[in-house]
């Protein structure tokens, strides 16, 4: 187990790497950072002394050591648009996006799992039927649309919620956050449900034809033949045997809402990272794209070990324990 | 004479597909009695499975049981709702299925299973339950089962898990234990220990068995009567002995007769001529006709009932001679 972990850490460790060096090479390569740094009547002997200043000068493998270095610390360098720390910006605005992603995910979860789970037990019902049209929308329709149809409907037609922003939020020391108040809670629903419905339904989707994969096993029909009640049939048995490939889905899922956030937020005006990544493009910043790169990441490589991690916690044949070798 | 433990009544078991209905088993009706053995063989596809499976009423939609009775110690069970059925198994009727490796969900220890099982079926607690869980594993010969408990499947040999789902079977009391195939996917010297254990338990149990297998030898071993089937249908029904060594049908003929035999002479091994037909083509008349080597007209024309033939009881029309066995009429029943 320990050995798992470590191996996996230092996987992870590589991949980041990887990423750094990317991310490395949009500065040497997408324009040259002293023009975006220095004004036009800036002299060639200023450029010269600044490059040598800022140790543009040095060799490469050195550079990326110093910029590996730095971005383990979270330290990215100044924004060249906003003149403020590029670690200083994204904690801002951080908040504001792992919440969406954290209220998303939850709405995938909590509406995708029971729905799989009754569209599988009730094949022939009605209410099954609908959710698996519903899905199919949810699954067809693009992101944006879905948003801006909600912002029609329940901001301009109904004005119920607001079309943008986060509401008023509640400063937590580090964190800021929207959901102490009512209006963060309004705010938040719509952008949540606009990211999370993709999700739902592709969980709904797994977990349904898993569940009726389960259900067709010899076990369950072995728990039947036991006498067991329906309900620990259903949910003692099938259910947590679906669960195995639904986690691993739902971990990379949960990468993706957070890196696929850059749409609803644009939409919503989410003032999260998706939409400081999306003005640091139109202004090429590169020290905020190149954060965000490697922030992104990190949350991907975060997320697959805690999936891996948590395989184990539910699948106990993957546990290997030295003290018990198969029987006789 | 003594209540029978099980008795099925010109059972019929029926599947609508897009292309009519198809007859999976067709009027069958036997007995068992308290303690007995009843084998029943058959090729795959005969129906044998889905007999147990109907008697447990465990038949996956849209099978269904469209005609006859089971009765279970004089009650009739096949018309049970839902819940009451539910509570009958593994209570009144256990069943052991065909894999042992599949039979066990990975994701729980051995003792979950039994203590799962023996909480649904009785009011123990949870420290009864496993006490009583570790006996059972006793029984059935589990060594160390204090420590096994806790494992999971995948810690269990294939022999070792047949023999946890025998305890699963039979852990609370049943009358009736209906085994389907408890030996196919297991090793040949595993079958003979599962097969004895299976024997011995539901002697000292007094459990009834209604015992699934194509293998004539293990039928030969273990049962009490058999029961031979083909197409849907009870072709021949006896004593075991009687069965075996004077086999009055002559589809159970061709089965005796392609067993192999350790210092027989013959090269070749004897075999049914052509294969068993389909649900949706079975002839007129016999259904074994086509590929019987004693076919005669009336054979294509009328479809036999069971008749008396000897100690044993035959669907046959070769057997229609002897006396006070003709005329039984529709449904066959038979006399145990």
């Amino acid at each position: 187990m320990i050995a798992f972990i470590v191996r996996r850490l230092l996987q992870s460790i590589v991949v980041m790497l990887v990423v750094a060096l990317l991310a490395f090479s949009m500065f040497r390569y997408i324009g040259d950072p002293i023009n975006q740094m220095v004004g036009v009547e800036t002299s060639s002997e200023e450029r010269a002394e600044l490059r040598e200043r800022l140790g543009l000068n040095d060799p490469m493998l050195v550079q990326f050591g110093r910029f590996a270095a730095d971005a383990a610390r979270f330290d990215f360098g100044v924004s060249y648009q906003h003149k403020k720390p590029v670690s200083e910006l994204f904690a801002d605005r951080l908040p504001a996006t792992l919440e969406l992603a954290f209220l998303s995910a939850v709405f995938a979860l909590a509406c995708g799992i029971p729905m799989g789970v009754y569209t599988a037990l009730r094949r022939d019902a009605w209410l099954s039927k609908v959710f698996l049209t519903v899905s199919l929308i949810g699954i067809s329709l693009p992101t944006f649309l879905i948003g801006i149809l909600l912002i029609f409907v329940f901001s301009v037609w109904l004005g119920w919620l607001p079309s943008f922003g986060r509401g008023e939020t509640v400063d937590l020391g580090v964190w800021t956050t929207g959901l102490l108040t009512v209006s963060g809670w309004k705010a938040a629903l719509m952008p949540s449900i606009t990211l999370g419905l993709f999700q739902m339904t592709l969980i709904m989707r797994l977990v349904r034809s898993e569940m009726l994969e389960v259900l067709r096993t010899d076990y369950i029909k072995f728990a039947r033949a036991r006498g067991l009640s329906d309900r620990a049939v259903h949910f003692g048995h099938a259910l947590k045997n679906t669960l195995v490939p639904v986690i691993t889905i739902t971990g990379l899922q949960l990468g993706s809402i957070i890196a696929f956030a850059i749409i609803t937020e644009t939409v919503f005006q989410w003032p999260g990272m998706g939409l400081l990544f999306l003005q640091a493009i139109q202004n090429v910043d590169i020290p905020i794209m190149a954060a965000y790169l490697i922030l992104i990441a990190f949350f991907f490589v975060l997320i697959n070990l805690i999936v891996d991690l948590l395989y184990y916690a539910v699948d106990p044949r993957l546990r290997v324990d030295r003290a018990t070798s198969a029987g006789h | 004479m003594a209540r029978p433990v099980l008795q099925v009544d010109n059972l019929t078991v029926e599947f609508p597909t897009r292309r009519g209905t198809l007859r999976a088993v067709d009027d069958i009706s036997f007995r068992i009695d308290a303690g007995e053995v009843l084998g029943v063989v058959g090729e795959s596809g005969a129906g044998k499975s889905m007999t147990g499976t109907a008697v447990i009423g465990l038949l996956e939609p849209p099978g269904r049981i469209s005609g006859g009775r089971v009765q279970l110690e004089g009650a009739r069970i096949d018309h049970l709702p839902h819940d009451q059925m539910r509570r009958l198994r593994g209570q009144r009727i256990g069943m052991i299925f065909q894999d042992p490796l599949t039979s066990l969900n990975p994701l729980y220890t051995i003792g979950f299973h039994l203590t799962e099982t023996i909480r649904t079926h009785t009011d123990r607690g949870e420290a009864e339950a496993r006490a009583r869980a570790i006996e059972l594993l006793t029984e059935v010969g589990i060594p160390a089962p204090a420590q096994r408990i806790d494992q999971y499947p995948h810690h269990f040999s294939g022999g070792m898990r047949q023999r946890v789902v025998i305890a699963l079977a039979l852990c609370a009391e049943p009358r009736l234990v209906i085994a389907d195939e408890p030996t196919t996917a297991l090793d040949v010297s595993i079958q003979a220990q599962i097969i004895q254990l299976l024997k011995r338990l539901c002697r000292e149990h007094g459990t009834s068995v209604l015992l699934i297998t194509h293998d004539m030898g293990v039928i030969a071993e273990t049962a009490d009567r058999v029961a031979v089937m083909y197409a849907g249908r009870i072709v021949e029904v006896g004593p075991v002995r009687e069965v075996v060594q004077n086999a009055k049908h002559p589809y159970t003929e061709g089965l005796m007769d392609a067993i192999p035999k350790i210092g027989g002479r013959t090269e070749d091994l004897a075999q049914i001529r052509g294969t068993m037909p389909r649900l949706s083509q079975i002839p007129a008349g016999c259904a074994f006709h086509p590929r019987c080597p004693r076919a005669f007209d009336r054979c294509r024309q009328e479809r036999p009932e069971l008749l008396d033939a000897g100690a044993s009881r035959a669907a046959c029309w070769l057997h229609a001679g002897e006396p006070a066995g003709a005329g039984t009429g529709r449904g066959g029943g038979e006399r145990g």
